[in-house]
């Protein structure tokens, strides 16, 4: 049934913008800026707020604290990424981010000491972890060739179910990151590996999602080039770096100006997250627009195949038809019966698509890999109703010359011609 | 009683057919003869009120007939006329039972089961009443469409070619229950046919030239 193909795609396209759409700006809404490494300014926001994409690098901290310092900054949110734990980010940074993103426990509570970490819902939910539990991460922000063996994650706190990225992260503070990497460095100069050999050693560092050539950056926070830094304490040291500074303006006449002034007098980039999921969500729905049109296409020829439908089986079914008047049917009621055949159909096809279009998008975000972007089946929108509305709509549509022709037939005419 | 009043019509403006005015009285049991093309199934439209005639009246049971509103036209019919045609022209869809329901439905009366297994059972196919059109063969199919004719006991009962596609025995059957049924239901027949098998059954005769 064509309407219910029709129905079903753009159920599917009206889900997955609307989910889409939600989810950029739920992560996006509290952060004015993100301060970061030069680089692409879009893949800065997604690295950090969204945290799918991979840091353009690092930022020396020192430059960091000088900016969060500024007049025009309300609160400036650190971020340390580089290690995972099977493919979920671990990411260091402080109660700041607790509050703008406003994170509650649902058991447990945030992380004090080096090496606690509060996780979000769906972390605890896929990989079954419990307060209590303790993990080793691994080095990078995919991939675990590299585990950090010397020093475990303990879990102190599951967060509530927020709806944002948070679900899939797993939080910690700045300090366990960069401890976490000096023991990596200790390693590695001690020549004790995690893997056995030099080469995969160096090898998992390309997997690192280096996909450009190394500008003698590097993905990993707190640590130059493969030279050994120095260990420390729990502390602040002046050479350590982090990736990203999340920032909230004091007032909004900052918009224009701070973001000029970090580009043009610093070493670091600024990037809006609002600018870019605009243009992100833009190029998007260049695709979503055209199949949107698409499926509208598909409804238009699904209407004209219902119409066909009933005018040819009106051919077939005159007699039948012309039968009933005899039988007392007014010719008002032959009309409503053809009417309501022809919305019957409709309606059958439009519903059958929009579970089907449910159904699809479900199927879709059970195999989708990225968990952030995940995309459910199983909520209603409002604006379904305008889906069922039009299916009703060319239910009518279609049936009404059928319906016309059934009430002016003439039914002398049509049962002499035995 | 049923009349029909100085009734001609004209399908072009060339062909005009006349019919001699006739009286049918209560209870009456008529022959309407006449070759293919003699315009019996004009008549027969007319009197039955499918087809207004260019000129004259019908008068059922003191009712002009075409002076009634379309609505009204198509519920009178439904009321008090049972038209049996020459092939049966059941629903498909539905059961023998739904199909005589729904001429009582469409007659705007109460759908009344009772009824239903009456009449089928006074055609000797009450066993039949809920299978569907295919499962009947031809005659049992007759038999169901006379019985949509009089469930609703209408005055007029009207029946155009009834045996013209049923063999020798069963064209009896059929003649037999309609004679049957119309005395049973008191109403008023009228059977056109050119069929020779029927006609001594008859006494009265009007005949189309």
């Amino acid at each position: 049934m064509l309407i219910a193909f029709g129905t079903g795609i753009l159920t599917i396209l009206l889900l997955a913008s609307t989910q889409i759409g939600e989810k950029l700006d739920n992560n996006s809404k509290d952060i004015d800026l993100v301060v970061g490494a030069k680089g692409s300014p879009l893949q800065l926001i997604l690295s950090s707020i969204y945290y799918i994409d991979f840091p353009t690098g690092n930022i020396p901290l020192k430059e960091a604290q000088e900016l969060s310092r500024n007049p025009f900054v309300k609160r400036a949110i650190p971020l340390a990424q580089g290690d995972n734990y099977k493919g979920i980010r671990i990411v260091g940074t402080d109660t700041n981010f607790v509050s703008v993103y406003k994170l509650k426990t649902i058991t447990g509570k945030f992380w004090e000491a080096d090496f606690d970490v509060t996780i979000g819902s769906n972390v605890a939910l896929d990989e079954k972890l419990k307060v209590g539990d303790t993990f080793f991460g691994a080095h990078g922000l995919t991939g675990s060739t590299d585990v950090h063996k010397t020093h475990a994650y303990k879990v102190v706190g599951i967060l509530s179910p927020q709806g944002n990225v948070t679900d899939n992260l797993i939080l910690t503070n700045i300090a366990s990151v960069w401890r976490m990497h000096d023991d990596h460095e200790q390693e590695e100069a001690a020549g004790h590996h995690v893997n056995d050999k030099d080469a995969d050693q160096h090898e998992s560092h390309k997997s690192h999602g280096d996909t450009k050539p190394h500008k003698g950056h590097d993905d990993h926070t707190g640590r130059k080039e493969h030279s050994s830094a120095r260990p420390d304490e729990a502390g602040l040291n002046e050479e350590r770096e982090i990736t990203a500074l999340l920032i909230q303006y004091r007032s909004p006449m900052s918009v224009v100006m701070f973001p000029r002034m970090v580009n043009q007098m610093t070493n670091l980039q600024a990037a809006s997250p609002a600018m870019e999921s605009t243009r992100l969500f833009s190029l998007i729905g260049i695709g979503v627009d055209t199949l949107q049109w698409f499926a509208v296409l598909i409804m238009l020829i699904a209407a004209i195949s219902v119409f066909v439908n009933l005018y040819n089986s009106l051919k077939e079914r005159s007699y039948d038809l012309a039968i009933m008047r005899t039988l007392g049917a007014s010719r008002g009621q032959l009309f409503q019966i053809v009417i309501f055949e022809g919305i019957l159909l409709t309606l059958a096809g439009t519903l059958i698509g929009i579970c089907l279009g449910h159904l699809a998008l479900e199927f879709i975000g059970a195999y989708q890999e990225s968990s952030q972007a995940r995309l459910t089946g199983f909520i209603l929108l409002n604006d379904e109703i305008y889906l069922f509305a039009a299916g009703l709509a060319i239910g009518i549509f279609a049936a009404i010359i059928p319906a016309l022709q059934a009430y002016r037939s003439n039914i002398s005419k049509i049962l002499s011609k035995n | 009683m049923i009349a029909i009043k100085s009734v001609s019509h004209s399908y072009s403006d060339v062909n005009r057919i006349s019919f001699k005015d006739w009286e049918i009285n209560n209870g009456d049991q008529w022959l309407l003869l006449g070759e293919s093309g003699s315009g019996k199934t004009t008549l027969l439209h007319i009197l039955t009120g499918i087809l207004k005639p260019s000129a004259g009246e019908v008068i059922i049971n003191d009712t002009s007939v075409y002076t009634l509103s379309a609505r009204k036209l198509d519920q009178f019919r439904g009321r008090n006329i049972g038209i049996i045609f020459q092939r049966p022209h059941l629903i498909k869809s539905l059961t023998i039972t739904e199909n005589l329901l729904m001429a009582q439905s469409f007659a705007n009366l109460p759908k009344e089961l009772k009824r239903v297994d009456e009449v089928l059972e006074s055609l000797g196919i009450a066993g039949k009443k809920n299978a569907y059109p295919s499962e009947l063969s031809q005659g049992q199919l007759q038999r169901v469409s006379i019985a949509r004719a009089v469930i609703n006991k209408p005055a007029l009962l009207i029946a155009d070619e009834p045996t013209s596609s049923l063999d020798d025995k069963n064209a009896a059957i059929v003649l037999a229950l309609l004679l049957q049924q119309s005395g049973l239901n008191q109403a008023t027949m009228i059977v056109a046919t050119h069929d020779k098998r029927v006609k001594d059954a008859f006494t009265n005769t009007y005949e189309l030239r």
